[in-house]
């Protein structure tokens, strides 16, 4: 479906309306967290731990105190008490325990960002320290069952009896899949300028959710919720990493109470941001799959390993995917965690989904080795009809027609190598290629939100949701979705997001936002266009409306919520280094409706390349002896660039649902990064005959193999 | 950031001076190196002399077919010569492949050859680095080794030159030119860089106080014969894993004259002496470029880590050679659709 073959009026529900803000961003009028400076403002730098473990002995702050423009300095002698609110990382400054190497330990606050950052680097902390325990494996001492996993999910879960199964099974697969330790690396480093004005404490952050944000500062300073505001109004990304209040907000929210009055900012480093803003935890999947001769599974066994810190669990959902992709009766996923002395791992783009179907992927592309089976034609054979962890229906899903026209678009199987060499001019040539696929999968989830909405004199109206566009359109799809339920023209509407004073909303996480607060805008509106078509007066100060939508959630039917898609990806391995180029990718989605298309494609696009990125390049290299990731910075952690990325076609299909949000659309800002780091390892395979079972697939991963093969 | 002082000399005795005064001063041309690791804590300087008003001079031929390269010409300007692209294609490839577009219309000629190794350690003031602060040990051999030396490295020091220019400047025989308070000098750029043996926290063999003024190319009559390539982790913005510059001369199916220098795999850019004496003479064929490059390789002693550099190496010589020779079709498979591929001296990977 191309945008010029849509029709309707410009700025309706479905149209390509451009981002309202895009005028804005690109000439720099759009100001971020960390560009907001009002009169006076102090600026904090965090001060990071040497050590991989132990404890503070003592700070020499005197030293420190001396440089000029130096206005505080905080350590854990001076700090302001903080209540637990849900998560260790934000207990800043609360001990003299160190948890993970670069942990903040003081905040120092002066009047220039350069001032703080000198006086920063002359505090002295003297350490006990302790040998660090950061590497992760399967045989890890510290690894344990976590009562639940990240959203709620069981830890376990199993049906029929796997290994018994696995016995009798005509074909099995038991391999172990690896991915490092990822990081999120949003272009707008995390940042907070707080302020106490009288007793209301003004904040401005890089957040992915402001409501959240306001109800952790008021648990952890103990204040009224009301006296709080929190906004967001442009925020430069986060893929996660924003979604829940990071150390940042509350040091500059603890340096602001200290100073009443006076406007503090913290903006991290790149640097910071791989030890304070959350990462990907390393994961390992140990994959037992068992087949009969026809190629249908008989088992499907996923046991799941993570890392946590020692401040705060965090157990990724890696196996959870698991339980809904393919059909068999015995079934087992387990997750097991381990706290170590490591910086507590969270969201990051599609956690659970993402690594556990790179594993879940690349283990079926190895069974349809073992069967002789097409790649497409067992996951086609595996589809099941109900959901085969809760039994229930699926709202929609299209997963077999999302393979089935990737294929045709992509040109599978034809594509396919089996390693064969490309030919050169004396039979050497210098390239293999090969294909690769891999199924995608994302809930639809959908969350109580609020809004409001207020008509105004001369046909105009205001609508309010405190959502966050975290760059990916929610403003613009919020006003369209808007304008159709009041049945004007988008030009009539003004909307306002990204403030904590507006009514409680759901975070810009989970592929939700849209569904969650586009659900509360529309009932809104359709309560005021009902109340206005039945003619009740319009004040001068307008008629307001404010819903929001806890009803209509938790009256939802019970159902299978899910987008499915397909991607395919081809790849080519230079024989004279193992460097190895992604050349084509297709993602084909099924995702309900698709209500911006000029949006939807950048986060499909978006997510696409950034598998591309997960499989081949990004890396965690973590030096387990000082206990963090040494490559910190955008120069030695590699993400993909312009390129490493091919043309890369997106398409969607129709897909119409009735039991979503009244929009019909199912979240789409995650699921472009589930499968495609399989495909593309798929596709290696193909061309070379070689499985790398650990992410990214770099040269090294390639050239011991080709050396012992004669390539 | 540490305040400094801040000079800005009018000419290359001016700056020569300053250093004398100041023997602790950092000169900053670019600043894409320098300005990084001030920002890190690895470089304090009290005093930076910012020589971008020096005129070092242009792109000038010589006449030995040569070339005499200012000091001040940036690496974009270079790469874009029309001189450097048609008499030593190995050098506008060697600059196309480093860094991205904006940090080549920054770096100069000088300050690249000076710019500082990427170990991690060594960028790392919370860890202990024998190049940053000697003694202190060098945590790389057993630690993250994936993209140091293997050749010519010591229990000191296993870090690489990082650069690209460098590595094709070592494979023609390229000559270092500058400045002191005795006078103008010059260094051969083999002995212009050093190993790192007991002392790593040297890099090169630049007197103290020096200003580099220029670099003075050689004419050579098959330098339109050379290329480099470069075998990194993506595609642009990456230091070599492991990089090869070389210029061949075959007459009648026998190499008359060959050049090889490696980077990303040595202290300094690495001139592949072993593999020049094996090829000349021979015959232009593949077994003789893979002998050749398997006894230079022979020297390594790589970690555990980095040991894929020894085959990685050992293909891109053959695959370079190879190339140069044209023994092999080098046309990109027919499906692909990929507009980056190998490309000629005019255009860089990320141009």
């Amino acid at each position: 479906m191309s945008i010029q073959e849509l029709a309707g009026t410009p700025g309706a529900l479905g149209e390509p309306l451009p981002r309202l803000e895009g005028h804005a961003k690109v000439t720099g009028a759009a100001r971020y967290a960390a560009e907001h400076t009002p009169s006076g403002t102090l600026y904090g730098w965090p001060v990071q731990a040497t050590v991989g473990r132990g404890r503070i002995r003592s700070i020499d702050v005197e030293a420190a105190e001396a440089f000029p423009g130096v206005r505080l300095v905080i350590t854990s002698a001076n700090a302001l008490r903080l209540a637990d609110a849900g998560d260790g990382e934000l207990l800043v400054l609360q001990s003299d325990r160190v948890a993970y190497r670069r942990q903040v330990v003081a905040l120092v606050v002066a009047e220039t960002a350069e001032e703080a950052r000198e006086a920063a680097a002359a505090l002295v902390v003297r350490y006990a320290d302790e040998a660090p325990d950061s590497l992760l494996s399967t045989t890890q001492p510290a690894l344990y069952a976590p009562e639940k996993v990240n959203a709620g999910f069981a830890t376990d879960s199993e049906q029929g009896y796997v290994d018994a199964a696995l016995a009798t099974a005509a074909h099995t697969v038991d391999v172990e899949y690896a991915t490092p330790a990822l990081f999120n690396n949003p272009m707008e480093p995390h940042a907070t300028v707080a302020r106490l004005v009288g007793d209301r404490l003004e904040v401005i952050d890089s957040s992915q959710g402001t409501s959240a944000v306001k109800a952790s500062l008021a648990t952890l300073f103990d204040r009224d919720p009301e006296s709080i505001r929190v906004r967001a109004e442009h925020v430069g990304g986060g893929f996660g990493s924003k979604g829940s209040p990071r150390p940042c907000v509350v040091l500059a929210t603890m340096a602001a109470l200290m100073l009443p009055g006076t406007p503090v900012k913290v903006v991290y480093t790149r640097q910071m941001m791989f030890a304070l803003a959350g990462y990907r935890t390393p994961t390992i999947s140990r994959f037992r799959l068992g087949a009969g001769t026809d190629g249908r599974l008989t088992a499907i066994s996923h046991q799941a390993y993570s890392q946590t810190s020692t401040v705060q669990e965090f157990a990724e959902q890696t196996a959870e995917v698991t339980r809904h992709v393919y059909a068999a009766p015995n079934r087992l996923t387990t997750h097991r965690v381990a706290a170590l002395d490591v910086p507590t791992p969270r969201w990051m783009r599609a956690p659970g989904e993402c690594p556990g179907m790179y594993a879940l992927e690349s283990a079926m592309d190895e069974l349809a080795e073992a069967t002789g089976i097409d790649p497409v034609e067992l996951r086609i054979l595996n589809e099941p009809s109900v959901d085969p962890e809760s039994g229930l229906e699926f709202s929609s899903r299209h997963l077999v027609e999302c393979l089935r026209r990737g294929a045709e678009l992509f040109g599978w199987p034809e594509r396919r190598r089996g390693g064969r060499p490309t030919d050169g001019a004396q039979g050497r040539g210098r390239f293999l290629t090969g294909a690769g696929v891999a199924s995608s999968i994302y809930p639809a989830m959908t969350q109580v939100s609020g809004a409001t909405v207020t008509a105004l004199p001369e046909g105009r109206y205001e609508v309010g949701v405190n959502a966050t566009d975290i760059g990916t359109g929610a403003r613009t799809v919020l006003l369209q979705i808007a304008a159709d339920a009041l049945g004007v023209p988008a030009e009539t509407v003004v909307i306002r997001i990204a403030d904590s004073d507006l009514p409680k909303a759901s975070v810009a996480g989970g592929s939700s936002g849209t569904a969650s607060w586009g659900w509360a805008v529309t009932k809104a509106c359709t309560r005021l266009r009902a109340q206005l078509d039945q003619g009740a007066p319009l004040p001068p100060e307008g008629l307001s409306v404010t819903v929001d939508t806890t009803e209509e959630v938790g009256a939802m039917a019970e159902r299978a919520r899910f987008a499915f898609g397909a991607q395919f990806a081809e790849v080519r391995v230079d024989l004279d280094s193992g460097e190895i180029a992604v050349t084509r990718m297709t993602g084909v989605f099924a995702a309900g409706r698709i209500l911006n298309p000029r949006t939807a494609r950048s986060q499909f696009l978006g997510a696409m390349t950034m598998g591309i990125s997960m499989a081949l390049h990004e890396n965690g290299e973590l030096d387990a002896r000082f206990g963090d990731y040494a490559n910190h910075d955008l120069a030695g952690y590699h993400v993909a660039v312009s390129a490493d990325v091919p043309a890369i076609e997106v398409v969607w299909l129709p897909e119409h649902d009735d039991a979503l949000a009244p929009m019909g659309g199912k979240g789409i800002g995650e699921i472009g990064i589930v499968g495609a780091a399989a495909a593309v390892g798929n596709a290696v395979h193909d061309a070379t005959g070689i499985r790398v079972r650990s992410l990214p697939i770099q040269p090294d991963s390639l050239l011991g193999e080709l050396a012992q093969r004669g390539r | 950031m540490k305040t400094f002082d801040y000079l800005r000399p009018a000419d290359a005795r001016e700056a020569v001076a300053a250093l004398a005064a100041h023997p602790e001063a950092r000169l900053l041309s670019g600043g894409t190196n320098l300005v990084d690791l001030m920002k890190l804590g690895v470089e304090r300087p009290e005093l930076v002399v910012d020589v971008n008003r020096v005129d070092f001079g242009g792109i000038e031929a010589q006449p030995d077919g040569g070339l005499l390269i200012g000091a001040g010409v940036r690496n974009s300007e270079l790469a874009a010569d029309l001189l450097v692209r048609t008499r030593y294609p190995v050098v506008a490839r060697a600059l196309l492949s480093a860094a991205s577009g904006q940090l080549r219309n920054m770096a100069s000629t000088g300050g690249n050859l000076l710019q500082r190794t990427r170990c991690t350690y060594f960028m790392d003031t919370t860890k202990p680095c024998n190049k940053r602060e000697p003694g202190t040990g060098c945590p790389a051999h057993a630690g993250l080794s994936r993209e140091l030396g293997i050749l010519g490295v010591s229990d000191a020091c296993i870090a690489t030159h990082p650069g690209d220019f460098a590595v094709a400047l070592a494979a023609l025989d390229a000559e270092i030119r500058f400045e002191t308070s005795d006078g103008p000098g010059s260094l051969p750029i083999e002995e212009f860089y050093r190993l790192p043996g007991e002392h790593p926290e040297r890099d090169t063999t630049l007197p103290a106080g020096a200003v580099i003024t220029g670099v003075r190319i050689p004419g050579l009559p098959y330098g339109a014969v050379s290329t480099y390539r470069k075998a990194r982790d993506r595609r642009s913005y990456a230091f070599g894993l492991a990089t090869v510059a070389a210029a061949i001369d075959v007459e009648d199916g026998r190499v008359r004259d060959v050049r090889i220098a490696l980077g990303g795999v040595a202290h300094k850019p690495w001139r592949a002496r072993r593999a020049e004496e094996l090829l000349i003479g021979g015959a232009a064929m593949r077994e003789q470029f893979e002998r050749a490059a398997a006894a230079e390789l022979a020297q390594a002693t790589p970690t555990e880590q980095n040991a894929f550099k020894v085959g990685l190496a050992e293909r891109l010589i053959v695959g370079v050679l190879t190339e140069l020779t044209e023994l092999r079709d080098e046309t990109e498979p027919p499906e692909s659709t990929d507009t980056t591929a190998p490309t000629g001296p005019t255009t860089g990977d990320d141009a």
